[in-house]
C-alpha cells in the first residue's frame, strides 16, 4: 500500500505504481467534461513550495489540486523568506503551522523533500529533488507509454542524454525497470554514470545501437547553460551524435513514440520536425501529467501522520512485546 | 397497473422465513461467515423485468430517458435494463457509467483512499429522464454522492433510482423509485450482488451478462 509521501519512484513498489496509474486513468476523464471539477479535496489545502524556478510542474501540480477542488497555494523562492536567509527547517515548520493537507516540493539539492517528511504533519510528494527523483514526472511518462502501447511488460526503453544529472532518468528508470520493460540509457561517456548498470539497465555510447529495435525513445534536456564544455565540447556536435531525427529514428521500431520532458531544447535534443509531430508525445505527456498528479493527490492529500496503518501496528506490536504478549 | 409479469404475489417482500434464516446466521459462533442467497439468477431477472415495466409507466417521454449505473454493481443491472426496454418499447436507452467515489463524503476520514472505478457518459444529461442504477442502497450516502455527480455533467430534468436490493438503514433523506426487493437487515451483515461474467465478457460492453446472485452474508468483518 502507498506509504503516506511520494518521494521516489525507488520506494514504490509494482502494484503501488499500477494503483497510481490506474487512478491516473479514472482521472483522465475529469478532464475531459466541460466541468473540469469534482469535490474530493474540497476545504484541503495544497501548498507548493518550490525553491527551484519551474513552470510546468508547478502549474500542472496546480491545475491538478483545483481540479480537485483543493485550495493551491504557490510558495516560491523569489516571493519567499528564503532570501532572507530562513533556513529550510525554519521556512517548513512556518508553513506547517499553517496545516496544509499536502506539500509539493522541489528543490535543487537531492533529498530535501525526504528530510521534509520527517519534520512536517502533512504528506509530501517530491516535485524533484537535485538529480535524484522526480516521480510524478516517470509516472506521467509511464502513463503517457501505456495510453500508447498498452502496456509497459516487455516494451524496450531508450532514455538519451545527461543520464548523470537527470532526477528524470533515475526515475524512469526506475519506474519502467519495476514495470517489466528492458531499459537503456545512451549519452556522452562524461554523462553516464560509471555504475548506472547497476539499476538494472544497459549502458550505451553509441545511439544507433540504443535506439535499435526499441518501442520509446525518450530525449532528456540538456541543460546547456550549465553544462556546455563541461560535459560535451559544444552543443552543435550533442545534436549531431546524440540528437534525435527523423533519420536516426529510422532504427526504432516502425511504430516507436518519441517522449521528451520538456522544455525541449528545438535542434538539439530533438529535431524540429519532431518536436511538433508524431510520433513525438510532447503534448500528452503534459495533458496526462495534471491526471496524474490528480491521482497522486488524491492517493495522499490529507492522510494524517497518526493514521498510517503501517506505523500504528508496529508501534502496538512493540510494545505488546514489551509487556510479555499481553 | 401491473403489465408486469411477476405474479402479485412474487412482490418485493422478502418472506418472513427468510428474515428468520438470516437472524439465525447473525448469532452463530461460526469462524466462518455463513451466506445465503436471497436472490437468485431468476428473481433477480423477474424483478429487472418488472423494474423495466415500472419505468416506462412513470414517464410519457421514454425518449428522454438515460440509464445511469453506478460501478461496479449497477452496471450489469443497467446493461440488463436496457435490453429491457428495448424488447417492450423498441427504444434503445443511453447508458451511462458514473463512478461516485470523488463524490463520497467520507474520503478524508478513511486512512487510505478507495480505488476509483469507471466513468463514461456517453451523452448529455441535460433535459434527460436520468434513471441512477444501483445494485444495493443502505444509507442513500452512495446516491448522494451520485446526484452530486450527475449535477456536474448537466441539469437532467429528472432524476430517478432504481435498486435491486433496499436494505435500510437510510441515513439521508433519499427515496428509491424503483425497488427490486426490500430485505430487512442487520446493520452488520452484509448484502452482496455479483454478477459473474459471461463468456467472452473480456471487453465488457457488447456481449451479455453472466449469472446473477445476491447473497447476504452475516455480520463481522468485511
Amino acid at each position: 500500500m502507498i506509504g503516506r509521501d511520494i518521494l521516489g519512484i525507488e520506494d514504490l513498489s509494482r502494484s503501488d505504481i499500477e494503483l497510481i496509474l490506474e487512478t491516473a486513468k479514472q482521472m483522465q476523464e475529469v478532464g475531459r467534461r466541460e466541468v473540469k471539477k469534482v469535490p474530493t479535496l474540497r476545504g484541503r489545502t495544497l501548498i507548493n513550495l518550490f525553491f527551484e524556478p519551474s513552470t510546468r510542474t508547478q502549474t500542472s501540480f496546480e491545475i491538478a489540486g483545483k481540479r480537485l477542488s483543493a485550495d493551491v497555494v504557490n510558495f516560491s523562492v523569489s516571493s519567499s523568506s528564503l532570501s532572507k536567509r530562513e533556513t529550510l527547517l525554519d521556512t517548513a515548520k512556518t508553513l506547517d503551522a499553517m496545516d496544509p493537507d499536502v506539500v509539493v516540493v522541489r528543490h535543487s539539492v537531492a533529498g530535501v523533500p525526504h528530510r521534509l517528511a520527517e519534520v512536517l504533519q502533512a504528506p509530501v510528494i517530491n516535485a524533484g529533488d537535485g538529480a535524484h527523483e522526480h516521480p510524478s514526472q516517470a509516472l506521467l511518462d509511464m502513463l503517457t507509454v501505456i495510453e500508447e502501447k498498452g502496456r509497459i511488460e516487455g516494451l524496450t526503453v531508450a532514455i538519451i542524454g545527461d543520464i548523470a544529472h537527470s532526477r528524470v532518468a533515475r526515475s524512469n528508470i526506475y519506474g519502467f525497470t519495476k514495470l517489466g520493460a528492458e531499459v537503456r540509457v545512451a549519452g556522452p561517456p562524461t554523462m553516464l554514470p560509471a555504475d548506472v548498470e547497476s539499476l538494472g539497465v544497459k549502458a550505451y555510447t553509441n545511439l544507433r545501437e540504443a535506439i535499435e529495435g526499441a518501442d520509446v525513445v525518450m530525449a532528456l534536456r540538456i541543460q546547456m547553460e550549465r553544462l556546455e564544455g563541461a560535459c560535451f565540447p559544444s552543443v552543435r556536435e550533442y545534436a549531431a551524435t546524440f540528437g534525435i531525427d527523423r533519420e536516426k529514428l529510422r532504427y526504432a521500431k516502425e511504430d516507436a513514440i518519441v517522449m521528451h520532458p520538456g522544455p525541449v531544447n528545438r535542434g538539439v535534443e530533438l529535431a524540429h520536425e519532431l518536436t511538433d509531430h508524431r510520433p513525438s508525445v510532447i503534448l500528452d505527456q503534459v495533458r496526462n501529467g495534471v491526471a496524474l498528479r490528480m491521482a497522486l493527490l488524491y492517493l495522499v492529500a490529507g492522510r494524517p501522520r497518526q493514521d498510517d496503518p503501517a506505523s500504528h501496528a508496529s508501534v502496538a506490536t512493540d510494545l505488546d512485546a514489551k509487556r510479555g504478549g499481553r | 397497473m401491473a403489465h408486469s409479469d411477476a405474479p402479485p404475489d412474487a412482490a418485493p417482500h422478502v418472506r418472513l422465513t427468510d428474515v428468520a434464516d438470516i437472524t439465525d446466521v447473525v448469532e452463530t459462533d461460526s469462524p466462518i461467515p455463513r451466506e445465503r442467497t436471497i436472490l437468485d439468477d431468476q428473481a433477480i431477472r423477474r424483478a429487472l423485468m418488472r423494474i423495466a415495466h415500472e419505468i416506462l409507466e412513470s414517464t410519457d417521454d421514454p425518449d428522454r430517458l438515460y440509464l445511469v449505473a453506478i460501478p461496479n454493481g449497477g452496471v450489469p443491472l443497467g446493461r440488463i435494463l436496457v435490453e429491457n426496454l428495448e424488447s417492450l418499447c423498441g427504444l434503445r436507452v443511453p447508458l451511462g457509467i458514473l463512478d461516485t467515489t470523488l463524490y463520497r463524503d467520507d474520503l478524508t476520514k478513511r486512512g487510505s483512499r478507495p480505488k476509483l472505478r469507471r466513468t463514461e457518459m456517453p451523452s448529455s444529461v441535460d433535459d434527460r429522464v436520468v434513471v441512477l442504477v444501483e445494485d444495493v442502497v443502505s444509507t442513500g450516502r452512495t446516491i448522494r454522492a451520485g446526484m452530486d455527480a450527475l449535477m456536474d455533467f448537466g441539469r437532467p430534468s429528472h432524476v430517478r433510482v432504481v435498486a435491486l436490493v433496499d436494505r435500510g438503514h437510510r441515513e439521508l433523506p433519499i427515496k428509491i423509485d424503483f425497488v427490486g426487493k426490500n430485505i430487512p437487515t442487520q446493520p452488520n451483515e452484509k448484502v452482496i450482488f455479483r454478477a459473474d461474467k459471461s463468456e467472452g465478457d473480456e471487453d465488457d460492453e457488447a456481449s451479455g451478462v453472466g449469472l446473477l446472485h445476491l447473497i447476504v452474508r452475516a455480520g463481522g468483518a468485511s
